[in-house]
């Protein structure tokens, strides 16, 4: 009965086996064990307790670049997460990067008693406030911050410049004080209980703090109150969007753009909200409104953008450091000297990627988030 | 009439294999006193103690973690302990960000001659987290 559950809506029965979808995977090009088509072949066979029980459900990006091709229109993320839903409930689990430490700390944060203490950051000249029409949701930058520091990498400056953005567009962004993860990698890794608990409460905050117009700097937190969010816990009462979009339709407002030296960058689409959202323009928009920034784009960019290489941290291996070392490799050759990303996992994967002693040092460049490289422009 | 339930505190104790868990065997030996409110979790190093392991603790309830390993310059790998000194404070930080009390989680050296010392340890964080109040994440903290 529970497969039907996982089939449906998902077009997987419809199914052609052409091997469309495995061509196009960005996992299966490095591990030749990983295909999405027979992984549907199996299920359809009715042997999905084998699926369940096989570490390479957990390999799946969910980056949606199989979907590109499938002429049915099989929606393999989808359909993995929901198979994702059943193995955590039968007690499997991925292997966590990092011991599980992200994991736990967003299970930590359904606690309705926590009281979290997360806005030490918020110093300087910028302007924020506790109620309002535009509200900035932070997402999980201060952990990272806290978790990943060492390795060089500046979260927090993403959500400083955001928040310089906005108060240079003379608005003063809604901070929560105790805002939850939006819960997008326990959602693709089969927690949903979890997710609903962190919604209501994200849902809630925002509606009490009398916000219209919620705006992210992370693709994930977008995507996963856009289009999750409202299945999880109803209409959400208020308008979402990417920093990228809010902000290419009044970039008047932010008044002449210059970079401090000329560069040459490409774009790195997240698959999040790239794939998944269908917002390709926007950030290239901003990006081309910046003097002395020349734009050029990878090969594959836009609906055919691979991937960072890891998601929801799990399955982080040799596979997907061959992915991110490919994907650098490809910023490079297009005589890029930085690539800029909408999302902060991606910068945070590939960052970490080069950090990596055998990284190769043909493949090394510098990856910074769209926010901050705006706002060192205005 | 029964007395008010009183609240005994969960405590995860992480103690290196060599040194920590050694001095508690040792105050045991000796028939030293000591409260029972904590769960020891024997690790070969204390390098090995993780942010995953002391946040995994408090996800599952623990009003306070306690990492204990040998002392600097004794240590049985020679440098774990300057590597736990580095877990540790990222987990802290990320405790902080939480919002509980820094007082929740300690870092200790303990070695495996230093019993007393041990029993001394674990009084000491009982009461300190006794004063504490449960964790917003335990049982009790969250109704």
């Amino acid at each position: 009965m529970e497969l039907d559950s996982v089939a449906k809506g998902t077009n997987v029965l419809d199914c052609l086996e052409c091997g469309k979808c495995t061509s196009n995977c960005p996992v299966s090009r490095f591990d030749r064990t990983f295909s999405p088509r027979s992984t549907i072949s199996t299920f359809l066979e009715a042997s999905a307790e084998d699926l369940m029980r096989d570490d390479r459900l957990w390999r799946c990006l969910t980056c949606g670049m199989c979907s590109v091709r499938c002429p049915v229109d099989v929606r393999y993320s989808e359909f993995t997460r929901r198979l994702r839903i059943l193995a955590t409930r039968d007690g499997r689990e991925p292997t966590c990067s990092h011991g599980g430490a992200l994991q736990s700390l967003m299970k930590i944060m359904t606690a309705p008693a926590l009281q979290q203490n997360r806005m030490e950051w918020v110093r300087g000249d910028l302007k924020v406030a506790e109620r309002g029409e535009v509200l900035y949701f932070v997402g999980c930058l201060p952990y990272f911050d806290a978790f990943f520091s060492n390795l060089g990498i500046d979260t927090l400056g993403i959500a400083r410049s955001a928040v310089k953005l906005l108060n240079k567009m003379n608005i003063t962004p809604v901070l929560l004080k105790n805002e939850r993860c939006c819960g997008h990698d326990l959602y693709w890794t089969g927690s949903v209980e979890h997710v609903k608990q962190l919604a209501t409460h994200n849902v809630q905050a925002i509606r009490e703090a009398g916000a219209k117009m919620v705006v992210f700097t992370c693709a994930e937190c977008y995507r996963t109150f856009k289009l999750d969010y409202p299945v999880l816990v109803g209409p959400l009462g208020f308008e979402v969007a990417h920093l990228s979009e809010y902000l290419a339709p009044q970039l008047d407002a932010l008044g002449q753009l210059q970079v401090p030296a000329k560069r040459v960058v490409t774009y790195q689409d997240p698959c999040r909200l790239g794939r998944h959202l269908g917002v390709y323009d926007a950030p290239r928009v901003v990006l081309r409104a910046l003097q002395g920034l020349e734009l050029r784009e990878m090969t594959k960019h836009g609906e055919t953008a691979v991937c960072c290489g890891t998601s929801a941290w799990m399955s982080c291996d040799r596979h997907s450091k061959a992915i991110q070392t490919a994907r650098l490799t490809s910023a490079r050759s297009v005589g890029a000297d930085l690539m800029v990303t909408s999302c902060p996992k991606c910068y945070i994967h590939f960052t970490c990627a080069m950090k990596s002693q055998d990284f190769p040092e043909e493949a090394k460049i510098e990856v910074r988030d769209l926010s901050t490289v705006v706002a060192e422009g205005v | 009439m029964s007395e008010p339930q009183q609240f005994q505190p969960k405590i995860v104790a992480f103690a290196c294999n060599w040194c920590s868990y050694a001095g508690a065997d040792n105050a045991g030996v000796n028939r030293i006193q000591y409260s029972p409110q904590f769960r020891i979790i024997k690790t070969m190093c204390s390098g090995r103690v993780s942010p995953a392991h002391i946040l995994k603790a408090f996800e599952l309830g623990a009003d306070g973690v306690l990492v204990s390993g040998c002392h600097f310059g004794d240590c049985h790998y020679l440098f774990g302990n300057y590597r736990a000194v580095e877990q540790f404070e990222k987990a802290k930080r990320l405790v902080r960000l939480l919002g509980l009390e820094e007082e929740r989680l300690r870092l200790e050296w303990v070695s495996a001659a230093e019993g007393v010392r041990w029993a001394k340890l674990i009084n000491e964080f009982v009461d300190q987290i006794t004063r504490l109040g449960p964790s917003p994440l335990s049982r009790n903290g969250r109704k």
